[in-house]
């Protein structure tokens, strides 16, 4: 959410190379600032409750993280490959609880069965991708809803007393490593999560550069021609889908040690939805809108909720009280605005204001720098605009 | 016997539920191709709607006799107002970008059950059945719940009226041509698009139809109902063949008898889950449904 200052700033200033290449480092010193977040002791006002390194706001930041990262790898198969799927969070919420499971039934301890969790996650993908890919377009959106639901069910039913059915199950205290258990620990948990993140928009940016994100770009744009150049996209589009699915079944177990325990919350059609609205806040296909995206929806999610519990809110009339104390409302309403109004989301808007600027400049008077700048503007614009064309 | 006959009728009601929703999703889909992620929405208003004018909010409405009546007509023409609404201020300005239609109706979907919650909380409320609908009917000896006989009857008609609307009307010709060929329509300067809003305002109508008979069904009405109700549609109108009014109808009798039989003869919650495999194991083995275009 933050990364828009700077980039507009790179818009602006165009004469000094000087300055550009500092700025260009914008991505490192929010990393640094990030890192430097729990021993934060300022207040931000209206963003968060208390001050920055409190352990509320930690688990709340971690939170906003953790779904973040998984936005980010969520848009492999949305923004860069095309695929509409409807059941990501089946692969997050199964690396969640086949983590859990074995740690309750073999007591096993966490780093064991995590990568037992990302290693089952990552091979149910593999399975239901090879299925689900037989079929294109809606279709393969209903299969993956389809298998998504089937677990949700799966979960709700409790079969064996695996699951806990409504209630969810706590992981086992014993079990975990103690370094990210109880609330003196909230800061580790923390830079787990902002680890998670990191490794996945590595993961990320990685793919893509490969000569396999080409493929998926043209797959994106036209499976037709990409099969006309002697490739088949199934192969690719697999790829894609288990790369994914492995990205979301880790931060599975992240969020079972960030929550303390599996629940079936992360199994529904809701949250599957909120993952997709997340993605096309942020800006599907683009390389931060994602991220901007996930933070962006956690955090208005919960800081909406306790804002309508406040004061404040709970002494205006209905008409305005009502639709403000449900932040799906909200989210739900914003969504539908973006979807209509700004393509590409919100990592598209400072390219957007740029567009509108430029515009403004050159009917005024053509000044002799305008080319850099429009440079600029097309080059952003270009990097949101993947989930347009 | 009797427990095969209460199964049989049970389900067929439930099937009949689901036909409701699932025939007006299948007329959009083969008409705009849009799967409209905000239909169980629709639902929603119409149920609460109806519920609303039931507990003696609407003058002349109540919960009993020719109120009721007055109260299911009122909850039909707030779903159908609600759909014409979704459909000129969400789906037309998205016109010729489907996939942003299907998000924008997703943010629909979700924001209009929150909105519900909002303003009659997040509980299920209590839904007035009429007497005459909360008794039994003994069927072959069998005693059978009075709102099974109501939802059936009602899904019949509909069926009747759409086969009728469709087949025997000129707007009904229009939107199965539409169906067929929406270029092609278009090219013979016929405004398809008039034909849009009205499959959105016969969807609505009838998902608010079935909010409203949802409530006698299940006795009450929370914000979620229309959004659980409509991944079962989903089935149904993708084993029906995404466009057909007919194969949705005999899809909704296999997917409600499935799902009850499964689940009372099995453990309970194995027949959802058989319902929601089937739908994956039918886009697999025939991607183009069990039956052909719209008929």
């Amino acid at each position: 959410m933050s990364s828009n200052p700077p980039r507009d700033a790179v818009d602006r200033t165009h004469p000094a190379r000087g300055t550009r290449g500092l700025l260009r480092l914008w991505p490192a010193a929010l990393l640094i600032a990030a890192a430097a977040v729990p021993f934060g002791s300022f207040p931000l006002p209206g963003l968060l409750a208390g001050p920055v390194g409190s352990p509320g706001n930690l688990q709340l930041l971690a939170l906003c993280l953790l779904f973040g990262a998984l936005a980010t790898g969520y848009d492999l198969l949305l923004g860069r490959t095309g695929l509409l799927s409807f059941g990501h969070v089946l692969y997050f919420a199964f690396g969640a609880y086949a983590t859990n499971t074995v740690m309750l039934e073999a007591h096993l301890p966490f780093p064991v069965a995590a990568l037992i969790g990302v290693l089952a996650g990552t091979a149910l993908s593999a399975v239901l991708g090879a299925v689900s890919l037989r079929v294109s377009g809606i279709g393969f959106s209903m299969v993956t809803l389809a298998f998504a639901q089937a677990f949700s069910i799966v979960v709700s039913r409790d079969p064996g007393g695996l699951t806990g059915g409504e209630e969810g199950r706590a992981a086992p205290a014993g079990l975990l490593p103690g370094g990210f258990v109880g609330i003196d620990h909230t800061a580790d948990l923390y830079w787990l999560a902002l680890g998670c993140l990191l490794l996945t928009l590595g993961v990320s940016a990685w793919a893509l550069r490969s000569p396999l994100g080409r493929v998926w770009d043209g797959i994106s744009q036209n499976e037709q021609r990409v099969e006309v150049l002697g490739l088949r996209p199934y192969g690719f589009k697999l790829t894609a889908f288990v790369i994914a699915g492995a990205l979301a079944a880790f931060a599975g177990t992240v969020h079972l040690l960030l929550t303390g325990g599996a629940t079936p919350g992360t199994t529904t059609t809701d949250f599957s939805l909120s993952l997709l609205v997340m993605v096309v806040l942020g800006g599907s296909g683009s390389r931060w809108g994602p991220m901007i995206g996930g933070i962006l929806y956690t955090w208005a999610d919960q800081r909406l909720s306790d804002v309508a519990g406040s004061g404040a809110v709970a002494s205006l009339p209905g008409v305005l009280r009502v639709p403000l104390s449900q932040p799906l409302f909200l989210l739900g309403a914003l969504f539908v605005v973006i979807v209509a109004v700004l393509p590409g989301g919100l990592a598209r808007l400072p390219a957007r204001i740029a567009v509108v600027r430029r515009g403004r400049t050159v009917r005024t008077e053509p000044p002799p720098d305008a080319p850099p700048a429009a440079q600029g503007a097309v080059g952003t614009a270009r990097a949101g605009d993947r989930h347009g064309a | 016997m009797d427990t095969l006959v209460l199964l049989t009728m049970t389900g067929l009601g439930l099937g009949a539920l689901y036909f409701l929703i699932a025939s007006g999703l299948s007329l959009i889909f083969g008409l705009m191709d849009v799967l409209n992620f905000a239909h169980g929405a629709l639902l929603s208003v119409g149920a609460y709607a109806c519920w609303w004018a039931a507990s003696g909010h609407l003058p002349g409405a109540g919960p009993h006799g020719a109120g009721f009546v007055l109260a299911v007509a009122f909850g039909v023409v707030t779903g159908t107002l609600a759909a014409v609404a979704l459909e000129v201020g969400v789906v037309r300005p998205l016109y010729a970008r489907p996939r942003e239609q299907v998000l924008a109706n997703v943010g629909v979907g979700l924001a209009v059950p929150a909105l519900l919650s909002g303003i009659w909380g997040s509980d299920a409320r209590t839904f007035p059945v009429p007497d005459a609908l909360s008794g039994t009917v003994t069927l072959l000896g069998a005693r059978v719940p009075a709102n099974r006989i109501l939802l059936i009857g009602c899904a019949l008609a509909v069926l009747v009226g759409l086969r009728v609307l469709l087949g025997r009307t000129r707007a009904g010709l229009v939107v199965r041509a539409g169906v067929q060929d929406r270029a092609m329509v278009s090219a013979l300067g016929i405004d398809v698009r008039r034909a849009f809003t009205l499959v959105f305002a016969l969807g609505g109508a009838l998902a608010a139809l079935g909010g409203a008979l949802g409530g006698v069904y299940f006795g009450e009405v929370d914000p979620g109902q229309g959004t659980s109700l409509l991944i079962y549609a989903f089935v149904v109108v993708v084993v029906g063949g995404m466009s057909s009014v007919t194969g949705a109808a005999a899809a909704c009798v296999a997917v409600g008898l499935l799902q009850q039989f499964a689940n009372y003869f099995t453990t309970a919650g194995l027949g959802d889950l058989a319902v929601v495999v089937l739908l994956a194991v039918v886009l697999l083995v025939r991607p183009r449904g069990l039956m052909g275009r719209l008929t």
